[in-house]
């Protein structure tokens, strides 16, 4: 597993996944190729199914474009530890069933090359030598998240013709 | 205890009292998305193939991206939106032309003091200068709302900011929320409401409003609302539309951080590469060469802005080393700065008037920014690349200061030429 680390703060939607592609690209595979491109230009080559990113403060500020979290889950992206989430992106990535760990202490004591293994169920993760620990998310995401993301959610719930 | 906006508008939807931090289920009255629909149609249907949506009447769709179309994928993006309109019986929907949706939206009468808008759109946070509890969500959020009707929201905690004062002269309501976001920071209203209040909110117009209101999105936060007042009611009047619904907090809420800025107090501004929040005195910049001027967007493409522009650029040209491009915030707006003869000072000076739409704010088309080249726009965002080249420098300000730069090719102070 590859942990791609970018510790600084306000990295943005433009910055993981650029504008001027937001109307021609829509679908993984479409997306997959420039993810990440003006922050690193190698991370889409580089991401294997399994990996992390740990981040700083505010990570996914900026556009409501759910490019970022639907590339990211698509590639295979296990979890994104940060110290802070942007409010949209934060909503898309449950949406997108793709799991996020605010944990301020955990970001800021990863350096690289340290082991990361990340346990949902018990809500931990393991940076180097030392466990923190993660608070559940409250049932309503929970759920959503479960079930693979929200349109798996709604469509396990839809009856056709369900309409007032 | 008193409540603030937030708490009142979400308990009354989700029919209880509410408190900060509880996830409440609400149906919005409106849902806008834009061009983005057309990735959000192929979602809706995966989902739930040959579907109705639950409430044609509370979509709303505006074509306004990239348009007119800047190539066959896009065009056939806006077909397929075309014909889902048709086929799901969407009467809400505005075609190229009628403007930025931000624009639109209030125009059309869909934003409401006291109710609540959900758009797949970060700047969606701009009806709040209409008492409106307005964000952005994602599209797979939006095609599940027009699936279900519905969505889950969390009850906010609030900043208040508190206004006093008055502009002085060349100094605007963009000046005042550069230098708000300056001192929050980009992320430091995250998950929270702003609340605008103080004697100085009754002598903002609409406009300011709506330019303050707009980049809430830039500090993190989830809606950055306004009374209804006196130039609210004015605004409805003339759309014919009743307000009863407009509340507002109570004298006694309680919020996370109360800050306050004195309008006599601001200067003009500028946003540097490449954060919002990189908030410098336009003093410390005069000087600098600047390839490209972009006047428009949610941010700053209306009449007043046009006019604010104009008034500088009056009789006189824009520098031969720079362009300036003109984007009006919608047909309504583009048309009251023809009538006025707005348009003609601006084009008469050396400006290009573009369509009315977001134009080159999100670079996909129009205007974009070749390697090494500086744009000064009064858009709400400079990230790197945002305007389709990493290798370019976008800074953001007011149309006054805006104007100035035109007239020199460099970054002015508007207050030396308005002297």
């Amino acid at each position: 597993m590859t942990v791609f680390h970018y510790p600084q703060d306000d990295i943005n939607t433009d910055l993981l996944f650029p504008g001027k592609y937001t109307y021609t690209c829509s679908t993984g595979p479409e997306i997959k190729d420039h993810l990440l491109e003006d922050l690193d230009p190698e991370f889409a080559g580089k991401v294997q199914p399994g990996d992390m990113i740990i981040a700083g403060e505010n990570f996914g500020c900026g556009s409501s474009r759910e490019q970022p979290s639907l590339g990211l889950k698509h590639v295979g992206i296990k979890a994104i530890l940060a110290k802070s989430f942007a409010r949209i992106f934060y909503r898309s990535a449950i949406n997108q069933g793709l799991l996020l760990i605010r944990n301020p202490e955990a970001a800021e004591y990863y350096t690289d090359g340290d082991e990361v293994a990340v346990d949902p169920a018990k809500g931990e993760i393991h940076v180097g030598d030392r466990v923190f620990s993660f608070p559940p998310l409250p049932d309503e995401m929970l759920d959503i998240l479960k079930d693979g993301g929200l349109l798996n959610h709604i469509k396990k719930q839809y009856t056709p013709g369900d309409r007032t | 205890m008193g409540e603030t906006f937030a708490m009142k508008v979400l308990g009354r939807a989700a029919g209880k009292k509410v408190r900060e931090g509880e996830i409440v289920f609400v149906e919005p009255d409106y849902i806008l998305t834009h061009d983005n629909s057309a990735a959000i149609i192929g979602k809706f249907e995966s989902t739930v193939p040959e579907g109705r949506v639950r409430y044609p009447g509370r979509i709303s769709i505006v074509l306004d991206h990239v348009i007119p179309a800047a190539s066959s994928k896009h065009a056939a993006g806006h077909k397929k939106i075309r014909e889902f309109v048709r086929e799901q019986g969407i009467t809400n929907f505005f075609d190229i032309g009628y403007g930025v949706c931000h624009q639109v939206m209030p125009e059309m009468g869909l934003v409401k003091p006291g109710s609540i808008v959900l758009g797949s759109d970060s700047h969606t946070c701009t009806y709040g200068a209409f008492n409106c509890f307005a964000t952005g969500i994602d599209r797979t959020e939006a095609a599940g709302i027009w699936i279900t009707g519905r969505t889950w929201l969390k009850v906010p905690e609030t900043i208040n900011i508190e206004l006093t004062g008055a502009f002085l002269g060349g100094v605007s309501a963009k000046d005042l929320i550069l230098t708000i976001i300056g001192d929050v920071g980009a992320g430091g209203a995250n998950y929270m409401a702003v609340e605008f209040n103080g004697p100085a909110v009754g002598g903002l117009r609409i406009s300011d409003r709506m330019t303050i209101a707009n980049m809430g999105i830039e500090m993190g936060a989830k809606i950055a609302a306004f009374p209804a007042n006196i130039e609210t009611s004015r605004y409805f009047i003339a759309l014919d539309i009743e307000i009863s619904k407009a509340v507002w907090s109570d004298h006694d809420a309680i919020y996370a951080r109360t800050l306050e800025y004195d309008l006599s107090d601001i200067v003009p501004v500028i946003a540097c590469p490449h954060q919002v929040d990189n908030v410098v005195p336009v003093g410390e910049m005069t000087g600098m060469k600047i390839d490209q001027i972009f006047l428009g967007t949610c941010t700053n493409g209306r009449f007043e802005d046009l006019k604010a522009a104009a008034d500088i650029l009056r009789g006189q040209k824009i520098h031969h080393s720079v362009r300036m491009l003109v984007g009006p915030a919608s047909r309504i707006e583009y048309l009251k700065a023809m009538e006025k003869g707005i348009l003609q000072d601006l084009v008469t000076a050396g400006a290009v008037v573009l369509p009315p739409g977001c134009g080159p704010c999100l670079g996909a088309h129009q205007g974009a920014l070749a390697p090494g080249e500086k744009c000064l726009s009064t858009a709400n965002r400079n990230f790197k690349g945002r305007m389709g080249e990493k290798e370019a420098e976008i800074y953001l300000s007011s149309p006054e200061t805006a104007a100035a730069s035109a007239l020199t090719g460099k970054i002015s102070d508007p207050r030396e030429v308005l002297k």
